[in-house]
């Protein structure tokens, strides 16, 4: 059985609105009773694909909803951005490839940090990254 | 349904506003919306109300009824400003501070009932009469809402003008605590004057502590980096404490590798390293 909990949009313009996306991947990691890696993990993720969001995809925005499914709480949140997409994703997810003098461990870091990573994305035809995770250990305060 | 109160129906009602301008302030004062009138404060409040209902007045006689913007009104913006900020201080919303305005307009479409005939005229000038007092509400709530913002405004400015404080810890040894959301400006910021400072201080040892940033993405991981990697040119070494576990497991499967640069976990563990770097040690004191 799967029930929709809250769904909450954060639209990301500036810098100022990646810390807005991490409030709210906190906000409902504590909710969904993450413990304290699981939270830091999921904030972390959604920080860089927040700032893919800004940075490659000029801005966009991020949903995040939280869903229970056989009585687990998942989050659920999916960044969308209409800019010029990525051309090669496998080149994208690979460690060490960035555009834009980064790290480039963003993508493939987010991807590792959670339960399930997917992305939508082609030349011209913008970005949309959904990620997933869900807490261990059942529901904790 | 747009009332104009120009001409005859604009002085009537001015008219009524100069004439019962004692009971409208009276019965103002005790609603409490312009202050406490008790003490000293019972004149500032009444000259408050006095302006205000001159405001008023001006506006029923221009007929401007529905323009929150009328040259009156603009007046004793800075009034109305200075009487939303004290409401909120009270813990009011600007939602609650204009609805606790509908006070000021009972009494005065009272008074007017009270003492007009009935008819046709007493119905359109007590709907000139309440127009005129709403829009008086639109303004209070423009200006409570404006003071939001500005106070927003000026917050943000001091959060990025908070410099991070480079703490001497021995000498040659140096510590930064970083805190909180580190965005591009603040940590350029910071890495300055901690390059600055190692100058100065001809530092060797500088630790960034990191115990009040709640994540590490990998831009503040590539800022930390580049931190150490300047301190290094400068001849001076970097210690990043402050790891705590859930960041560590965190940043092993972003795939963040620091390098050569050394982590401790805490900020008394980089300071005996520290003081080791520089040649001293710590012992326990001799007690005789």
């Amino acid at each position: 059985m799967t029930t929709t909990a809250a769904s909450r949009v954060v639209q990301v313009s500036s810098e100022m609105d990646i810390v807005r996306v991490r409030q709210a991947a906190r906000e409902a990691a504590v909710e969904a009773g993450f413990s304290l890696v699981e939270q830091t993990k999921l904030v972390t993720a959604a920080s860089e694909l927040a700032r893919n969001t800004l940075v490659h995809g000029g801005g966009g925005q991020v949903s995040t909803e939280l869903t229970v499914q056989q009585g687990r709480t998942v989050i659920r949140m999916v960044f969308t951005d209409s800019g010029p997409g990525i051309a090669d994703v496998d080149q994208a997810l690979a460690d060490g490839f960035s555009t834009r003098g980064g790290m480039g461990l963003g993508l493939g870091g987010a991807k590792r940090l959670v339960d399930h990573f997917a992305i939508e994305t082609g030349p011209d035809r913008g970005t949309v990254v959904t990620i997933s995770s869900a807490a261990r250990r059942g529901r904790r305060r | 349904m747009i009332i104009a109160a120009h001409g005859e129906a604009g002085a009537r009602l001015r008219d009524f506003l100069d004439r019962r301008r004692d009971d409208i302030i009276g019965s103002w004062v005790e609603t409490g919306f312009f202050g406490e009138a008790a003490g000293d404060a019972a004149a500032d409040v009444r000259a408050d109300c006095e302006n205000v209902l001159t405001a008023l007045s001006h506006v029923v006689e221009t007929g401007n009824l529905h323009d929150p913007a009328a040259e009156p009104f603009q007046e004793i913006r800075a009034l109305l400003g200075g009487l939303a900020a004290q409401q909120a201080r009270q813990g009011n919303t600007a939602a609650q501070i204009t609805a606790n305005l509908t006070w000021l307009k009972e009494p005065v479409l009272r008074l007017w009932l009270d003492e007009q005939p009935e008819g046709q005229q007493r119905t359109e000038d007590v709907l000139a009469l309440s127009a005129a007092l709403d829009t008086l509400r639109l303004v209070v709530m423009e200006t409570a809402v404006t003071e939001g913002a500005d106070i927003i405004a000026h917050q943000q400015q001091q959060l990025a003008e908070m410099s991070t404080p480079i703490i001497k810890l021995w000498k040659g040894v140096l510590a930064v605590p970083l805190i909180g959301t580190l965005d591009s400006m603040r940590s350029q910021a910071a890495t300055e004057s901690l390059l600055q400072a190692i100058v100065d201080q001809q530092a060797q040892v500088a630790i960034l502590d990191i115990t009040g940033v709640p994540a590490v993405d990998t831009m503040v991981a590539q800022h930390l980096l580049k931190t150490a990697m300047a301190a290094r040119l400068m001849g001076a070494e970097c210690i990043i404490s402050g790891i705590r576990p859930q960041i560590a497991q965190t940043m092993v499967q972003l795939g963040i590798d620091l390098g050569e640069v050394a982590t401790r976990a805490s900020l008394s563990d980089a300071l005996a390293y520290a003081l080791n770097r520089v040649g001293l040690s710590v012992t326990p004191a001799q007690r005789g």
